[in-house]
């Protein structure tokens, strides 16, 4: 019982960080129908800059003087950092191709992610970069469950950006205009609403969103690696598909099914195949189900 | 006569090797309401999105207020006055009734008229009130109707193009539809332009009108003449 509440705990942590990634995917294929695989590097380039940036905070001792100011720079500066870099992509890869086959998008994706890869090896080196050690040790221990303070921290933070993405998303005007854009985007200029700024928004969110789970993932495993954004990127973007894809709900409760699978998996199948389950979620909903958990029809996409 | 507050110069357009638009040129007075009518697939749609930039004018110039806006961006015009109720009424099928209103005010910053106009919207139409909070896309045709024009009227416009309003729906939503067009026309002397299949409501409505035909003005004319015009009256007045 106490093993499998433990899981419980991990899966959540874990999840959450798959639904913040997800939510990219699944709003930008929202708006413009294209499956960013550049996705996952702003994922990776997130917690490349949190960790440059905590490094150095914590190389002045600030760490030790003012834990969560440093920390809530980082993300912020952090998440800012990858809005911009998404945005930038947008208009160099995707905005050209726009009136394009969706093909030709969809290469200039995979492109851009080659690119931001290479781009992370050759500046960052190939080898695993650590995050400062001595963030959030501890936690609270109950027999033999531990909900370390990190994971804490991790799931509040998680919380809290998924909580602001459905207010800003579904209660302000830019979320309604968001919305709009998504569903019929003639119309949308019909009303005044500019479809390139919404979907520049919508790319700086998504990429924010990621660059946060980068740095909890730094956090979480204690280092970064050039590569981290593939494996996590695909995970995310299977959750995005199980949630039904273009669906912000569905990404939040994909990300999570995702995340306990691969825990409970690991825990009570195997850790060598933690990887797997993701793949044959994945392989099962567009098997099954191809418009996913939330998803109404493949044409019917939502933000 | 005074300058027209819209004006269409030898207006070319298309969809790629698709010539719609073989040099249209047509003007609209302030305060008109002027019609356009036409067989299926003569252009008309295409003149409204031409105008309103979403295709663009490959020869010819779109001119509104004195100024030429077929080189501005389709999302500028709104905010200049120019407002068009699409053919389908397009209201954005999972947003609320009062989303859509919300949104036809996308560029406005005045938030407090932003709620008054929104409260006048459901007093010109009831209905819309009761169904608030209802997704745009569950609604009936009629109602989507309202919504549409709803909507475009949340832009304050000055110019109002109107595509096919009457459209699929009932005699007596059509009277309607068009009692609240002539109101709109006659107390907040927003000028239309009116595209119609139904050349006699429309030649009603109006106080000019243009035949169009495969791509080109074919005839223009007062309304009453056009309706006593034997061709017309053959053409697209089912005699
Ligand atoms: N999106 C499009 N792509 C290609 N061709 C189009 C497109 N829209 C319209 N056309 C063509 O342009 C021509 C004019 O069409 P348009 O929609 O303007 O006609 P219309 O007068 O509005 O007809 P209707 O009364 O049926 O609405 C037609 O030949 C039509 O096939
Ligand atoms: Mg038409």
């Amino acid at each position: 019982m106490d093993y499998f509440i433990q899981q419980l705990i991990n899966g959540i942590t874990l999840g959450g960080i798959y639904a913040l990634i997800a939510l990219g995917y699944t709003m930008v294929y929202g708006v413009i129908q294209l499956i960013n695989f550049a996705h996952g590097e702003f994922f990776a380039a997130g917690g490349y800059v949190g960790v440059i940036l905590l490094s150095y905070f914590a190389g002045r001792g600030l760490m030790e003087t003012h834990p969560w100011i440093c920390l809530g720079m980082s993300f912020m500066l952090t998440m800012g950092y990858c809005a911009f870099l998404a945005m930038g992509v947008e208009k160099v890869a995707y905005l050209p191709l726009r009136n394009q086959s969706r093909l030709a998008a969809l290469l200039s994706a995979l492109g851009v992610s080659i690119f931001l890869s290479n781009a992370l090896m050759l500046t960052q080196g190939v080898f695993d970069k650590p995050y400062p050690g001595e963030l959030f040790n501890g936690g609270w221990e109950f027999g033999l469950v531990t909900i370390s303070y990190l994971q804490v921290m991790i799931v509040t933070m998680t919380i809290v950006l998924l909580v602001s993405l459905n207010i800003l998303v579904f209660k302000t005007k830019m979320g309604m205009a968001m919305r709009a854009t998504a569903q019929d985007k003639t119309m949308s200029a019909l009303v005044a609403i500019g479809s390139n700024r919404i979907i520049s928004l919508t790319f700086a969110i998504g990429a924010g969103l990621a660059a946060a789970a980068g740095i909890m993932v730094g956090l979480y495993y204690g280092s970064v690696r050039y590569d981290m954004g593939f494996v996590p990127g695909i995970k995310a973007f299977s959750a995005a598909v199980l949630g039904g894809i273009g669906n912000i709900t569905g990404a939040m409760l994909g990300g999570l099914i995702i995340g306990m699978v691969e825990i409970f998996g690991a825990g009570y199948i195997s850790g060598q195949y933690k990887d797997v389950f993701a793949f044959i979620i994945l392989i099962a909903v567009l098997y099954f189900k191809p418009t996913g958990i939330m998803g109404v029809n493949v044409d019917d996409t939502r933000v | 006569m005074t300058d027209p507050i819209l004006e269409l110069k030898d207006v070319h357009s298309g969809y790629g090797s698709i010539k719609a638009l073989k040099g249209i040129s047509l003007r609209v007075y302030p305060g008109e309401v002027v019609a356009i009518i036409g067989a299926n697939g003569a252009g008309k749609s295409t003149t409204l999105m031409t105008i309103c930039g979403i295709v663009k004018a490959e020869r010819g110039q779109v001119i509104y207020k004195g100024q030429v806006i077929n080189t501005l961006l389709p999302e500028k015009l709104p905010t200049l006055g120019l407002c068009q109720v699409p053919e389908g009424r397009r209201i954005f099928p999972r947003l609320t009734v009062m989303e859509n209103l919300r949104l036809g005010a996308f560029y406005r910053k005045d938030t407090d008229e932003i709620l008054k106009d929104i409260q006048k919207a459901y007093e010109m139409f009831p209905i819309l009130g009761e169904r608030k909070n209802q997704e745009g896309g569950t609604l009936s045709g009629g109602e989507q109707q309202m919504l549409a024009i709803a909507r475009a009227l949340m832009t304050k416009p000055k110019v109002l193009l109107l595509d096919e309003p009457s459209l699929g729906l009932a005699p007596i939503i059509v009277q309607q539809i068009f009692n609240i067009i002539d109101r709109i026309n006659k107390e907040d002397g927003t000028t239309i332009l009116l595209v119609e299949q139904n050349a006699n409501l429309a030649l009603q409505a109006a106080t000019r009108g243009y035949v169009v035909e495969t791509g080109q003005i074919t005839l223009e004319d007062d309304s009453t003449s056009l309706l006593a015009n034997p061709k017309i009256r053959a053409a697209y007045l089912g005699e």
